[in-house]
């Protein structure tokens, strides 16, 4: 394993019992620098393994190294330390609603340093004025609209300058003009930054348009990884299911259930 | 061929044994259960007093829980101790005047409030207003991703979400308490004084002879201070443990109200034995 990549995955497995593995055998790398995107339907796994790589979740086996630290086994100040060179964007921003937009992006910067309260100013109006927010500074979370909850949470993120940013469903119920600015935010900051970005999303044709690398998932493995010329041309039917957004194909449309017949109980009837 | 009477009484004894197992492993698994709850919430405990420099620290983080679970409950808890001063100073003079001693109306006041009522009732409303407040917060916290945020921020939010939180209801729970107290002796003093016409300086003097500083007023702080560390542990336990939805939530309130109170009541019985059973004996 070497330092040319942020995050390095190898042989890993991860379940929260026996019975239901979630990630089985994962092995990816990503490069420093670069946007990657990791896809895959609502419950393939792919969260979990964001998790995983932030060092919320151990996993059963394999290892995952971020940043030069293996995060396997890593607890407490160790973990911390880590996770202080990490920014990580939730689902839905999950901003502390009791904090204004302001106190939210200096949050970090308040817990991890000791610069003085007017340097702390500058720079979060800075971060804000990189997501185009400087002037809802005063606002509170419950004022901002979806998408500008997002992109206040992205200011927070990388208030730190983190070396890698985690996204977590970056896209989801966002409005076509705030999914644009968030998609083009994410590649900005990736390049302005230096920073690694990796994205889990089901958002096929904006990921397509911002990412370096792709990763396709399907219950809890890789199951395709390329460009996203490679993965648009792709012959395999998994991925070409994903991106036509066709219903039925590798991943079935119906959830395993017992016999239709017996369900409704046309047996009995029969009988 | 057996009757079939029979063959239903072999499968009944056939069952029995395995019904009664089932039950005994059902009610295994529930003690299990709660045991392993009591161990988690103990750990936690000590994980927060461990991890409260941030909030003894950094005191303003600690003074903002102490407004919101201490300043935000006066109304209730002043009003509550006015009443139930005022209705023991009724119920009091009722009793009293039959023996002819209706004076003692302030001893009885007075003690009622600082020994006893004054520390329960206070809890048991700090419980329903502060400690439900905390409950929902914290679980809310949880349910929105701001907890997950914290940690990923390498934030502990038990450093500074919880511990706050417990030190400010620690803190707030005894001076609510004497706020109470005094409030109940005020409403006294108005029904059995002012409306009711008992001597004023008999009231105010056979108080002050009889309430004693150590053995009454500092066995009812004692008291107030240990309702106050359990109420707000049970408050932040409950709401970091919560089930990250709104269900979990709702459920976790409802248990620190229902838990707190119970533990108010139960301790409240093993602190009067162990303090005043010895000052009767003297």
């Amino acid at each position: 394993m070497s330092n040319a990549y942020a995050v390095e995955v190898a042989r890993l497995s991860f379940g929260y019992d026996a019975a239901r593995p979630v990630l089985r055998d994962v092995s990816l790398a990503m490069p420093q620098g670069k946007v990657i995107g990791i896809m895959g339907q609502s419950g393939c796994g792919k969260t979990t393994l964001l998790r995983v790589i932030g060092g919320a979740l151990r996993p059963g086996s394999g290892v995952a190294r971020v940043l030069g630290t293996t995060v396997n086994d890593l607890g407490g100040a160790a973990l911390y330390a880590l996770r202080r060179r990490m920014g990580m964007l939730f689902q839905f921003g999950a901003l502390f609603t009791d904090m204004t937009v302001f106190d939210n992006v200096a949050f970090p910067l308040r817990e991890h340093t000791d610069l003085p309260p007017e340097l702390i100013h500058d720079l979060v109006l800075m971060k804000l004025e990189a997501v185009g927010l400087r002037g809802a500074c005063r606002l509170m979370p419950s004022e901002l609209s979806g998408g500008m909850a997002r992109r206040v949470a992205l200011a927070r993120a990388i208030a730190l300058d983190p070396q890698l940013i985690l996204y977590d469903e970056p896209f989801t119920a966002l409005d076509p003009i705030s999914f644009g600015a968030i998609a083009r935010l994410i590649r900005t900051l990736n390049d302005s930054l230096g920073a690694t970005s990796v994205i889990v999303s089901h958002d096929v044709k904006e990921c397509l348009e911002i990412v370096d690398y792709l990763y396709f998932m399907a219950a809890g493995r890789i199951v395709a990884h390329g460009t996203p010329e490679a993965m648009r041309g792709a012959d395999e039917p998994f991925v070409q299911q994903f991106v036509r957004g066709e219903g039925d194909g590798p991943i079935p449309f119906h959830y395993p259930a017992p016999g239709y017949g017996a369900d409704l109980e046309l047996a009995d009837i029969r009988g | 061929m057996a009757p079939i009477s029979n063959w239903r009484t072999s499968v009944a004894e056939r069952r029995a044994p395995g019904a009664a197992s089932r039950l005994l492993g059902r009610l295994g698994e529930a003690v299990t259960a709660r045991l392993w709850r009591l161990g988690f919430a103990s750990r936690f405990f000590g994980y927060m007093l461990l991890h409260s420099g941030t909030a003894l620290r950094r005191f303003q983080l600690t003074l903002r829980e102490i407004y919101f679970a201490g300043v935000l409950s006066l109304i209730i808890i002043l009003v509550s101790g006015l009443f139930v001063g005022m209705v023991l100073g009724l119920q009091g003079y009722e009793t009293l005047q039959r023996y002819g001693s209706s004076e003692a109306l302030g001893i009885l006041v007075a003690l009622s409030l600082v020994r006893e009522l004054g520390p329960v009732v206070a809890g048991l409303l700090f419980a329903s207003r502060a400690g439900s407040a905390i409950t929902a917060e914290i679980g809310l916290m949880k349910a929105t991703e701001q907890i997950a945020a914290m940690e990923m921020m390498a934030v502990d939010p038990i450093a500074r979400v919880v511990a706050p939180r417990f030190w400010g209801g620690v803190i707030s729970m005894p001076l609510l308490a004497a706020l109470f107290s005094a409030m109940g002796i005020f409403g006294g003093y108005l029904v059995g004084v002012q409306l009711i016409g008992v001597d004023e300086g008999a009231f105010w003097s056979q108080m002050q002879a009889s309430v004693d500083v150590r053995e009454d007023i500092l066995n009812g702080v004692i008291k107030s201070v240990v309702f106050g560390v359990a109420v707000t542990w049970i408050a932040v336990f409950e709401g970091y443990d919560a089930q990250p939805t709104a269900e979990g939530v709702s459920s976790a309130t409802t248990r620190t109200v229902v838990t707190s109170s119970l533990a108010i009541l139960a301790l409240d019985f093993m602190l009067t034995a162990l303090m005043f059973t010895g000052g009767n004996a003297r």
